[in-house]
């Protein structure tokens, strides 16, 4: 009963894991002795001292050239100290990525003076390295690969991006409520009829057809996937950025409801409800500034340059990134809203009639409430019940740290092997872990019930498993 | 009609213009226009055609006269009052009858009854001659005086093979012809002013025209024995009439059927309301039970003369001036004013396509060039439905409507659409528009393509609604109770997925000119349309739409389909998928889990999950659905073989003796499983004593 003890125990106090540095350096740039600053190209924080940049980017370099003899395709990809743990990346070829995570601490009072003890093993090392990998791509999404950076204007424009976008990017970093599903980063579905679903791509591709220059569409409603016209992959980012930072940023107007003064200043806005989340405020107002961000897909391949516009509806919204050669001018966001806006109120309401409908019909309600994780690695559906709603900083779990940590280490046992597998955990107090692997998807069930044996926890999952996962092929 | 056909014109030189006075038949009152551009048919897409094969008939002339039957659709050239022939010509039946009759003075009128048994010929105002048509029946003439002192007979009509109706100018009489007694049988009769009459044989009813402003029309229904009087209704005239004479002329009125309505059809050349000039033609609907009621008015937006004909249920108005012609289809939404519709016409006016005279002469003069006919000569005398006789000619053509120039006049595809589903011969058309709205250079936005699939969808989901409540019907054995129960018509108007996949679909997709995103997008909006009409999509859809994105790699669309389930379940699908495992891997999941929804398909499930050496796997799915007690012990552990983990065929092999145990209470296979060779090499790998011994009690 460590939650109890912790509280009891009045003095210890917990430090969550902190960053202490990122950097990102290449090693090709400064080869020579006495030029290593070159090879710097991003120090967080930057008031460390020259000499001890250069001292900690050689240690790196040393471990990594160190681990490659003895895996020359798989070099070190963590780095386990007493004090901190460090995360290595390469995402481009001689462009690595290092992340030093301060591992977290309890407080104690001894005799009156506080004594720190580091906990090395409580940091997982798949979540903190998916940290990374993201932390480079959502850089990609905004812009572009390093090396596309260098070929557009050499060292000094892929360091001046790299400030501009990490500066702000690590602050909102939460590294202590980060855990499994930063492993993942999947992408919620929202469940939906074939025939509203169909609907939705008549939408789209009606839309497209009239807005010409829109080249990718994704429809999203109540921050969960519909539809996506963009790969995989770069989906994947853009989704973790929309659910994560761009919608939270606009919860509130949103909440403030329809009659709300914020409404009120937006006429023309009269028969629907959408309104665009990049891009102009005011349709009406000439002068406004039609500014879309930029982003980049396909990089591996065609290397597109886009415009992402995003356009809401209440609790519908979906983002139109289109070509990039020329702006969006007010008068196409006029015609997008002209077009989009009415026909989006319609397809919002369906839906959600649609999802009323459905949901009586399962009856989810009643249903005995689970709490489990979801993932699928073949389409990157992630399904929580453990997660509340995301927040602009953080997706809080509602169960206790400890028990995500079983979570991720049975993660950790599953990414090691290849067969289907199922792993069952008695935890602290009356807590059942069960993971299970079924192919390419992941299952894990947090149980908290009295006195049950591991036949009934076997029992209770199945039950799950009728009830949630009845029409896919998830191996009992 | 019963009026008698196309005067006999004895007296008249062919083509000449009086001609038109005994027959301007239905060409209409005789306002002059304001002069008008002849002519339309340079204009091109001309949709009107007379038939290639026209009755060629001898032209009327001082010795032949030329009558012509609307109920037989027959055309009797009748020489010398009978003396030296009579020749009767059918547009359905080609093969003319030819006979002899005496010459007892000017014939009136002559008519075949149904099916061509008997022939009633008027020679006087006061009765109606007979000739036996049956073989093996008395072949002499008889004839039928009217039974109404002081009436004139204006004509008569046969409702059926032995049934007669002779209109005269005090009433109507009902008769039934006892061809073998060679005599009649008066049924019924009612006394009744009549100034003129008309007849409609499609649905046995005679109008007549009483009162003496003559605009009050009475109906009678003919049906086997039986006569029926309907309600009498009164057709609104321009103006009020100045003096008490005939104010409705015969000839501006028709009987039709459309759309399996009757319908009284009148030509009133002024509108009642001032402010449009033009002649319009009103519609009465006429019901078998309760009053008739004025329902549509068909706006022509000119005057002059004006022939009506009804064809493929499309009211034609000719107009003489112009030469050309127009065509109205009431099913096509209109103007409503609370009580009748106003329709404009729905293509622009075109000219009847021009019509070359075969030359008939010596066979050693036949190079001479064939001669354009005159269209709209003032000697066409036209008949309901589709009916038009040059009597100076000689010819009888049924009109046509064209489909293929519709296409290219009805710019709304919507319209068009709606248009085209109520032709008869529409289904190669409506498969060319769909064929043409898919490619350039006249490529349809979506909306568009949208609008015209759900429109097929619409007319294909009736009929196979219609189609399966009689087959429940069927199924109950309620078809008994219910004799006038028939099997639903297929027509073409009904499109189905085979249609459009073979003709449309499959090719636009080969043709590889559009962008694929466009593609895609026209086969889901298809798909979008059939489900919105509830209609099971086919396989072979699907496998268009895989196949589509397959080629142009686009698999995280086709993933995202199947996620939500757009391309339904299938065994053939599924297959389908584990085809595309090679170039994409996660087909593999996506099958699997089709295979399992489709709760049908657990042996392909195993053989998929053995195929992959994913034998304990396979075993516990089996187990899960309790099918482990019938499955081949041979073909797990040939599976776990292949593997080539010894502890996996330990397990297996381990597995298949409990359930031998369990099932006969010994551990060893039989020799029916044909597991020796595995039992060898069990023991080659584990030895001996690692067989399970039989448990004893």
């Amino acid at each position: 009963l460590r939650m109890a003890a912790a509280g009891a125990a009045g003095q210890e106090k917990q430090l969550a894991p902190t960053l202490l540095s990122f950097f990102i350096y290449n090693p090709k740039l400064g080869p020579k002795e006495g030029e290593e600053e070159k090879k710097i190209l991003f120090y967080h924080p930057n008031e460390v001292e020259k000499n001890e940049k250069i001292r900690n980017v050689g240690l790196c370099e040393a471990i990594v050239q160190f681990t490659r003899t003895f895996s020359p395709t798989k070099p070190a990809k963590s780095l386990h100290t007493q004090k901190n743990r460090q995360f290595f990346h390469e995402p481009e070829e001689n462009f690595w990525m290092v992340m030093v995570v301060r591992n977290p601490i309890i407080e104690k009072h001894k005799d009156g003076k506080p004594v720190y003890e580091y906990q090395e093993e409580e940091l997982l090392d798949k979540v903190y390295s998916s940290v990374l990998q993201q932390c480079y791509s959502m850089y990609k999404l905004f812009n572009g690969t390093f090396l596309r950076a260098m070929e557009d204007g050499g060292v000094k424009v892929l360091k001046e991006r790299l400030e501009k976008f990490f500066h702000r990017y690590l602050q909102t970093l939460h590294l202590q409520s980060c855990d499994l599903l930063d492993v993942f980063c999947g992408i919620s579905f929202f469940p939906l009829d074939k025939m509203t679903y169909l609907k939705i791509q008549s939408f789209i591709n009606r839309m497209e057809e009239s807005l010409n220059i829109v080249k990718y569409t994704a429809f999203l409603y109540n921050d969960q996937l519909i539809w996506s016209g963009l790969e995989q992959d770069d989906m994947r980012i853009l989704y973790k950025y929309l659910t994560t930072s761009l919608f939270p940023r606009h919860m509130e107007p949103e909440l403030a409801g329809r009659d709300s003064p914020i409404r009120a200043e937006m006429p023309g806005n009269l028969q629907h409800y959408g309104r665009f989340l990049t891009g102009p405020l005011n349709l009406n107002d000439p002068e406004t500034k039609c500014r879309f961000p930029k982003i980049f897909v396909n990089t591996d391949d065609t290397y597109e340059e886009l415009h992402l516009i995003v356009y809401k509806n209440l609790t519908s919204a979906f983002s139109l990134p289109d070509t990039a050669s020329i702006p969006p001018t007010l008068e196409f966001c006029r015609k997008l809203d002209s077009i989009v806006g009415p026909q989006l109120t319609v397809l919002a309401s369906d839906i959600c009639e649609q999802y009323n409908i459905n949901k009586r019909i399962s009856g989810a309600e009643k249903e005995p409430q689970f709490k489990f994780i979801y993932f699928n690695h073949m389409n990157l559906a992630e399904k929580s019940t453990i997660h509340m709603r995301k927040t602009p900083s953080v997706s809080l779990a509602s169960v206790h740290p400890d028990l995500m940590k079983i979570l991720g280490d049975i993660n950790s046992d599953f990414s090691r092997v290849d067969e289907d597998e199922e792993i069952i955990v008695k935890a602290m107090s009356d807590y059942w872990v069960v993971g299970k692997k079924s192919d390419q998807r992941e299952l894990y069930v947090i149980l908290n019930q009295k006195n049950v044996n591991l036949i009934e926890v076997n029992e209770e999952v199945k039950k799950l498993c009728a009830t949630q996962f009845n029409n896919i092929f998830f191996l009992d | 009609m019963g009026r008698d056909p196309p005067g006999p014109a004895e007296d008249e030189a062919p083509g000449a213009a009086a001609a038109a006075a005994g027959a301007a038949g239905r060409e209409g009152g005789g306002e002059e226009g304001e002069g008008r551009a002849r002519g339309g048919a340079e204009a091109g897409g001309c949709y009107l055609a007379l038939c290639a094969r026209p009755v060629q008939f001898e032209k009327a002339n001082p010795v032949n006269c030329v009558f012509f039957d609307e109920a037989n659709k027959q055309v009797f050239a009748v020489r010398s009052g009978g003396a030296t022939g009579v020749v009767v010509k059918g547009l359905e039946d080609r093969n003319p009858i030819s006979f002899r009759m005496e010459d007892k003075g000017e014939v009136k009128c002559i008519k075949f009854s149904l099916g061509n048994k008997i022939l009633a010929v008027q020679r006087t105002l006061k009765s109606v001659d007979f000739l036996n048509f049956i073989p093996d029946s008395p072949q002499l003439e008889y004839t039928q005086e009217c039974k109404t002192k002081n009436a004139n007979i204006l004509g008569f009509c046969w409702t059926s093979s032995t049934e007669i109706v002779f209109i005269t100018d005090q009433g109507i009489e009902f008769y039934q012809v006892l061809p073998e007694k060679r005599s009649l049988k008066l049924l019924k009769n009612q006394s009744i002013n009549v100034n003129w009459y008309m007849y409609c044989p499609e649905s046995s009813v005679i109008l007549l025209s009483t009162t003496v402003l003559g605009n009050v029309l009475q109906p009678f229904y003919f049906k086997s024995g039986t006569m029926a009087k309907l309600s009498k209704f009164e057709i609104e005239l321009p103006a009020a009439p100045k003096s008490s004479k005939l104010s409705l002329s015969e000839r501006d009125i028709a009987m039709a059927t459309i759309y399996g309505q009757l319908y009284v059809l009148y030509l009133r050349h002024h509108s009642r309301t001032s402010n449009s000039t033009g002649a319009e033609v009103v519609l009465y609907h006429l019901l078998r039970e309760g009053s008739c009621k004025k329902t549509h008015i068909l706006k022509l937006n000119r005057t002059g003369k004006f022939a009506l004909n009804v064809v493929d249920n499309l009211v034609v108005v000719h107009h003489q001036d112009t030469e050309t012609s127009v065509i109205f289809d009431i099913k096509l939404k209109g103007e409503f004013d609370g009580s009748t519709t106003i329709h404009q016409f729905v293509l622009p006016p075109r000219s009847i396509q021009p019509y070359q005279i075969p030359v008939a002469g010596p066979a050693s003069v036949t190079s001479q060039a064939p001669v354009p006919c005159k269209l709209y000569s003032s000697s066409w005398i036209v008949f309901q439905p589709d009916i038009i006789i040059s009597a100076s000619e000689g010819y009888l053509w049924s009109l046509q409507v064209k489909l293929e120039p519709v296409v290219n006049l009805l710019l709304d595809k919507g319209k068009l659409m709606d248009f085209l589903l109520q032709r008869k011969e529409c289904k190669m058309v409506i498969l060319s528009v769909c064929s043409q709205m898919l490619s350039e250079p006249e490529r349809g936005s979506l909306s568009v393509i949208a609008t015209v699939f759900d429109k097929l969808n619409q007319e294909y989901k009736k009929y196979l609604e219609a189609e399966q409540s009689y087959t429940m019907v069927v199924e109950t054995g309620l078809s008994r109770s219910n004799p006038l129960l028939k099997r639903p018509v297929r027509t073409q108007a009904v499109i189905d997925q085979s249609d459009m996949y073979t003709h449309v679909l499959s090719v636009f997709t080969e043709k590889k000119e559009a962008p694929h995103k466009f593609t895609i997008a026209v086969l889901m909006e298809y798909i979008r349309s059939l489900n919105q009409f509830q209609i099971a999509v086919q396989h072979y859809l699907y496998e268009l739409v895989i196949k589509t994105l397959v080629q142009h790699n686009l698999f995280y669309m086709l993933h995202q389909f199947l996620q939500y389930h757009v391309l339904s379940d299938s065994k053939p699908l599924a297959c389908l998928l584990l085809s595309l495992e090679s170039i994409y891997p996660p087909a593999h999941q996506l099958s699997l889990d089709m295979l399992k929804r489709l709760s049908t398909a657990n042996d392909e499930i195993v053989e998929v999950l053995l195929s992959k050496h994913q034998v304990l796997a396979a075993l516990r799915f089996i187990r899960g659905i309790g099918g482990h007690d019938s499955i081949s012990a041979r073909k797990f552990l040939d599976a776990a073989k292949q593997a080539e983990d010894e502890m996996l065929f330990y397990t297996i092999f381990r597995f298949f003796e409990q359930r031998n145990q369990r099932l006969r209470g010994n551990p060893s296979f039989t020799p029916g499983e044909h597991c020796e060779e595995h039992v060898t090499f069990f023991k080659q790998v584990f030895g001996e004593h690692a067989l399970m011994k039989p448990t004893t009690f």
